[in-house]
């Protein structure tokens, strides 16, 4: 690690550890290139993946918030570079776990319950500011992307796919929850054509995935016939469940649509670190919808 | 064939265990529709989220053997959009938490197909068995 | 002195919970008390009748009346006494209902105790009002009216019309508004234009109507009767008078620039004609856009103006003037419908907004309808309205009936297409308004119950998708269009904010100007001789805006017509031989009534009655008229002789405007608060100087509160940080002496914090009960210690 790098603390969720370890791989890479050091939160635990929405609830508050305590005591142990800001990739942890802080900080009287119940914990002090990896490259300027680009995606049409978490609700999203350019303005930097179309916003199915893969198809469907009728060729994301229902939903969607036209499936940090010219080593392939094709036909490494 | 519904006592006390539990001033809602006109399953469902809030407002307990309830994404495009500015993926929340706290689970895992469990990442397993089961 | 006390049942209203008969035989025990009289109903006609003949028999010089609060009746009992020949300046009002009877009906001796102190207190008082005189100043008849949309042209004409000479100030190049741009009118469908320019040039050749166009107001200073406003006029570069409109200028000019009387859907010239009804009917240079003035590149316009109209050489010009009243008929602006962004306006060519569509049905009539119209067309209701999402949750309320027109005449001028409105409520209350829907409905428009959720385009750009749902059969409606047309709701214009900026206007939760009553005042604002009309104080349509700044000319009227107006004797007032010309004081007066030359004196129509002079002045020569120093300490005073061993006593010091009617709410909601309160009826809190309060600490009070109206709602300017001075001086004294600095506490309110009110009482009594009493030791010669810094301050 160069002594130059700013450290700050890293929160990976299960699925970064597992299914999108190709996500966790190309972030921490293209982190670093940018003179980033995302240290991991030490003895971190499961966010609960969705935000509890009722009013009554705190039990499920309790896993994120044992996250944010151990950010208080990373900056505490000097492990990072006093930073409260808690860097997230998953769209549904970040959205969780951001949830969850701002509920703590809505109501002290959750807090303290919390607090009273964990008592073998140190008290969370409210001083963390869940952010998400994208909002860092954007606050830092997308200048700094661009200067660092050493193979531009030139020729790569790539949808921005926004999904839910990111976007939703107001005060949690990260940019226009109607109108979004965060991730747009992010592949323009990286040199490829973004292709704008009304469904980057439209779930994806999510979590019904478990309950009726064929409901989950007809979205995908939709999401991604539009991205093809806008001139995309392929897709990027920042949540490893819309990765999945986007990508491994296509074989459903072929079922329902033999003439159904396959799209590969990236994550936005995949594309960053093929344009900075990362290792490809870096990158496993667990996707469904091949992207080797796609790329070479582009004129770029594959991953 | 049209049925008749009667209004009583318990109609308002499911109501206000609604609100009570997803936080949400129901009778706020005025039918607008905005909700269900973005809703992206709204094809799945058999109730509207407009048709879910109304009965809700009328303390009509069907509601809760809807699939509409089951199918809500928690995608909260309703939540940016309602011109009421109510919350309705917490209302449909609670609906599933009343069914759920009674140890009535909506989707049993040892019925799901081996291969398709296998293809799931972790983070759908976690957010169905948080959304579809006590 | 002859002192006469009348005690009111109110019904039942205050006699079933204080002991009416007690609180009589309380009064006669008072010193100067000479009758006493109880009644059911004191502002009944008898009940005047009593205080007429009770006077007159008695042969009183003051008069007490215990019953509701002054809000209600002081006027009437006023009436009484000055109808009995006496000043109606010795009446005081004891409020035993809102203050008493209501809010302690569950403890009725607290109630009945209370209201003898309290009308120990008036008696305390009235014993030292001053036989003052009815006062009024002259007053003029000038008006000046802002904006000259439909509003202000017809409150200029009526103005103008009954004799008063009008300042018509507008900022664009013509005046005639919005409505201006109108297709036709509903329910009656006038075309819009047709009827309005008439109107509009009745006004130039009005001759008590100045007319100022393409002019800005940069400021107003001065109070009722004395307006000094000062205008800037921008310059047109054609000579108004001169000008005889025959479009050479403009058909010769080459440059073209967006139209905005069109909306941006056509193009004008940069000397130009602000439209086909213009009045002044002359052209307009627009300097942003001309290539002549900046630099002298072209003079084609100059070289073609037969009359010798254009001067490049023309400069902004500011004017002043002095009017008597005002009128602020600044209209609306229309929602940008860009910030409604699941609705695609400015992304997607084929969604318009519903002004858009007014100016094509215009040019529609002419064969040139600016765009393409289509067949298929849908109208989006409530756009920016009733929509927290925007922050607008008002209804606009013309925009139902907008729709229904402008649905109705596409499908009438061509049957064969698809009109929809979805909306989410028709709102159709006006007159003509239901039957005119009927009308639409007939025609063949279909009125879709649903709100869309969004607006989408396919690549090509030219189908419009709508996403909706049709609640009425719980389908889910998802359609193209050829046009969108967005119902847009109207937001206070920039015009109104700068004004209100300007005469510290209040505004409502809707931002729209506030009138000062809802029901009553509905044109009126708390700035005397301020007036509002039309859509400046909410959205309506023509007839109402029309009514409104008729109502606004006749209540500017009735108060110019008598050439005199009445003003409160409730000013400052100077004790000569205590002044020693220092003039400390004159800087602190917000309204500049103070003049300094041996001694201080008072510009009695300058002095609005804060009172915050009095606190600054280190001899006491300052005072003020109905509340002097003398009556208030006498009141306070009177507030702790009823107070018993083991009593605390909070003495509230209520702004007249809030504060006391925030009380007075509590009361009338039947909510209770401590009875160990005492509320004192203050123009302002910032009359209670440092010595007050200090006295009523040395007499045995436990605690002090000021209420005061939230600063930027008080008609008193810097009032708040006239008592937050007073109040740190105190807190610092009380300091010095061990005693708690928090026993004296201010807040702000506005007139919906009623528990928030209550709760600071409450919370006050509740700690100087925990604190308890003050030694007795502690409480002397505070005031002697005030004197003494302030002479130390005086060297």
């Amino acid at each position: 690690m160069g002594a130059d790098s700013h450290r700050l603390p890293y929160y990976p969720g299960c699925t970064l550890k597992t299914r999108a370890s190709n996500f966790e791989a190309t972030a921490l890479a293209t982190a670093r290139a940018l003179g980033m050091d995302l240290v991991e939160i030490p003895r971190w635990n499961c966010c609960g993946t969705v935000f509890s929405l009722t009013d009554d609830d705190l039990i499920h508050h309790v896993g994120p918030v044992r996250n944010l305590i151990r950010v208080e005591q990373m900056n505490r142990d000097g492990l990072v570079d006093g930073e409260t800001r808690l860097v997230t990739l998953c769209s549904m942890c970040f959205n969780t776990l951001k949830r969850a802080n701002l509920r703590m900080r809505e109501r002290p009287g959750d807090l303290e319950t919390i607090n009273e119940f964990m008592d073998t914990e140190d008290d969370y002090e409210g001083s963390v500011e869940v952010v998400h990896f994208l909002e860092l490259l954007r606050d830092d300027g997308f200048a700094a992307v661009r200067d660092r680009v050493e193979i531009p995606l030139t020729g790569l049409k790539v949808a921005p796919y926004y999904g839910c978490m990111l976007l939703r609700p107001g005060g949690v999203g990260i940019d226009d929850p109607e109108e979004p350019t965060i991730l747009d303005d992010l592949l323009s930097a990286l040199g490829a054509e973004a292709v704008y179309n009304h469904y980057m916003k439209v779930c994806c199915g999510s979590y019904q995935a478990m309950h009726d893969k064929y409901a989950v198809a007809g979205l995908v469907h939709d999401i991604l016939s539009h991205a093809r009728a806008g001139g995309a060729d392929a897709i990027a994301t920042s949540c490893p469940l819309c990765a999945h229902n986007l990508d491994s939903g296509q074989r459903e969607v072929k079922e329902m649509h033999p003439d159904f036209e396959e799209m590969p499936v990236f994550y936005f940090t995949e594309l960053t670190a093929l344009a900075f010219g990362l290792e490809p080593e870096l990158s496993s392939d667990p996707h469904y919808v091949s992207r080797e094709h796609l790329l070479k036909r582009r004129r770029l490494p594959v991953l | 064939m049209t049925d008749k519904i009667v209004i009583s006592e318990e109609n308002e006390e499911f109501l206000a265990k609604v609100s009570e539990i997803s936080g949400q001033v129901i009778t706020l809602c005025d039918q607008c529709g905005t909700c269900s006109g973005g809703c992206p399953m709204v094809t799945e469902m058999d109730l509207t989220p407009s048709q879910m809030m109304r009965m809700v407002q009328m303390g009509q307990r069907e509601v809760l053997d809807s699939k509409a309830i089951w199918y809500c994404a928690s995608c909260f495009t309703c939540t940016v959009r309602c011109p009421r500015g109510l919350d309705l993926s917490k209302v449909a929340e609670a609906l599933r938490q009343i069914t759920l706290r009674r140890a009535v689970d909506y989707i049993d895992i040892n019925n799901f197909p081996k291969d398709d469990l296998a293809r799931l990442p972790q983070i759908a397993l976690v957010a169905g068995m948080r959304k579809f089961t006590g | 002195m002859r002192v006469g006390v009348y005690v009111c049942h109110c019904g039942g209203n205050i006699s079933e919970t204080v002991d009416v008969h007690e609180v009589a035989s309380f009064a006669e025990g008072q010193p100067d008390v000479v009758f006493v009289q109880d009644y059911s109903h004191m502002c009944s006609e008898t009940g005047q009748k009593m205080i007429l003949d009770g006077i007159r028999d008695n042969r009183l010089d003051k008069v007490v009346v215990a019953a509701c609060s002054p809000q209600f009746h002081e006027k009437t009992f006023m009436a009484a006494v000055e109808n009995a020949g006496l000043s109606p300046y010795v009446l005081e009002i004891a409020n035993i209902r809102e203050q008493c009877a209501w809010p302690h009906f569950d403890s009725p001796d607290a109630a009945t105790d209370k209201a003898k102190d309290l009308v120990g207190m008036a008696i305390a008082k009235a014993r030292l009002d001053e036989s003052l005189a009815k006062r009024t100043m002259p007053i003029g008849k000038r008006v000046l009216v802002v904006g000259g949309g439909i509003a202000g042209i017809q409150a200029s004409l009526d103005l103008g019309d009954a004799g008063f000479k009008v300042y018509l100030v507008e900022k664009e190049p013509t005046i005639g508004g919005k409505m201006t741009k109108l297709s036709r009118t509903f329910p009656t469908e006038d075309c819009a234009a047709c009827i309005l320019s008439p109107k509009m040039a009745d006004v130039p050749s009005n001759p008590n109507i100045e007319l100022l166009t393409y002019t800005e107001i940069e400021d107003i200073k001065g109070y009722l009767g004395n307006y000094e406003v000062t205008v800037v006029r921008k310059p047109t570069y054609v000579d108004q008078g001169k000008c005889t409109a025959c479009n050479r200028c403009s058909e010769v000019c080459p440059v073209k620039v967006p139209d905005m009387l069109e909306e941006g859907l056509a193009s004008r010239k940069a000397i130009y004609l602000a439209s086909p009804i213009a009045v002044p009917h002359a052209y307009v240079l627009d300097s942003q856009a001309c290539l002549g003035l900046f630099p002298l590149a072209c003079e084609r316009c100059l070289e073609v103006c037969e009359p010798g109209a254009i001067d490049y050489d023309q400069k902004p010009q500011t004017l002043t003037f002095t009017v008597d009243t005002i009128i602020v008929a600044t209209g609306y602006d229309i929602f940008d419908a860009r910030e409604k962004k699941v609705y695609g306006m400015g992304r997607l060519k084929n969604v318009i907004t519903a002004l858009d569509l007014e100016r094509m049905i215009v040019h529609a009539a002419e064969g040139n309808p600016l765009r393409p119209m289509g067949k298929r067309i849908a109208f989006i209701q409530c756009v920016g309205s009733r929509d927290e999402q925007v922050g607008n949750e008002h209804c606009s309320r013309v925009c139902c009936m907008y729709a229904t027109k402008l649905s109705q005449l596409l499908k009438r001028s061509d049957p064969k297409r698809d009109v929809y409105v979805f909306y989410t409520d028709l709102r159709a209350y006006g007159k003509g308004f239901e039957e005119y829907y009927k009308r639409a409905q007939r025609t063949g428009v279909k009125f879709v119950r649903g709100r869309v959720a969004e607006v989408n385009g396919d690549s090509s750009g030219d189908k419009v998708t709508l996403k909706v749902e049709d609640t009425l059969t719980r389908r889910i409606i998802e359609s193209e269009f050829d046009l969108v047309v967005l119902s847009v709701g109207l937001r206070p214009s920039r015009g109104s904010k700068e004004i209100a900026g300007i005469l510290k206007l209040g505004e409502g939760a809707d931002g729209f100007l506030q009138e000062a009553h809802p029901k009553f005042r509905p044109v009126d604002t708390l700035t005397d001789g301020v007036f509002i009309c039309g859509c400046a104080q909410g959205p309506k349509d023509i007839p109402d805006t029309v009514a409104q700044a008729s109502a606004a000319s006749s209540r500017a009227i009735r108060l110019m017509n008598r050439g005199r107006y009445d003003i409160a004797p409730v000013i400052a007032f100077v004790h000569e031989h205590l002044c020693d010309g220092c003039g400390i004081c004159v800087d602190h007066c917000p309204a500049g009534a103070l003049v300094l030359s041996q001694t201080v004196s008072v510009n009695e129509a300058v002095c609005s009655g804060c009172g915050s002079c009095i606190a600054s002045c280190p001899t006491g020569a300052l005072d003020m008229h109905c509340y002097t120093n003398d009556q208030l300490l006498e009141q306070i005073r009177a507030s702790l002789a009823g107070k018993r061993e083991g009593e605390a006593r909070v003495l509230v010091f209520a702004d007249d405007q809030t504060t006391y009617r925030l009380a007075d709410n509590f009361g009338t909601g039947k909510l209770s608060y401590s009875p160990d309160v005492r509320i004192f009826r203050v123009p302002s809190g910032s009359r209670i100087t440092p010595r007050l309060m200090l006295q009523a600490f040395e007499l045995g009070a436990d605690g002090v509160f000021i209420g005061e109206s939230e600063e930027k709602s008080s008609p008193f300017a810097h009032s708040v940080a006239a008592i937050k001075q007073n109040v740190a001086a105190v807190r610092a004294i009380l300091e010095e002496r061990n005693i708690d600095p928090d026993r004296v506490r201010f807040s702000e309110f506005v007139t919906v914090m009623l528990t928030a009110f209550v709760n600071q009482m409450n919370s006050l009594v509740e700690f100087v009960r925990a604190a308890g009493p003050i030694p007795d030791g502690e409480r002397e010669m505070l005031t002697a210690r005030l004197t003494e810094q302030r002479q130390q301050e005086a060297v």
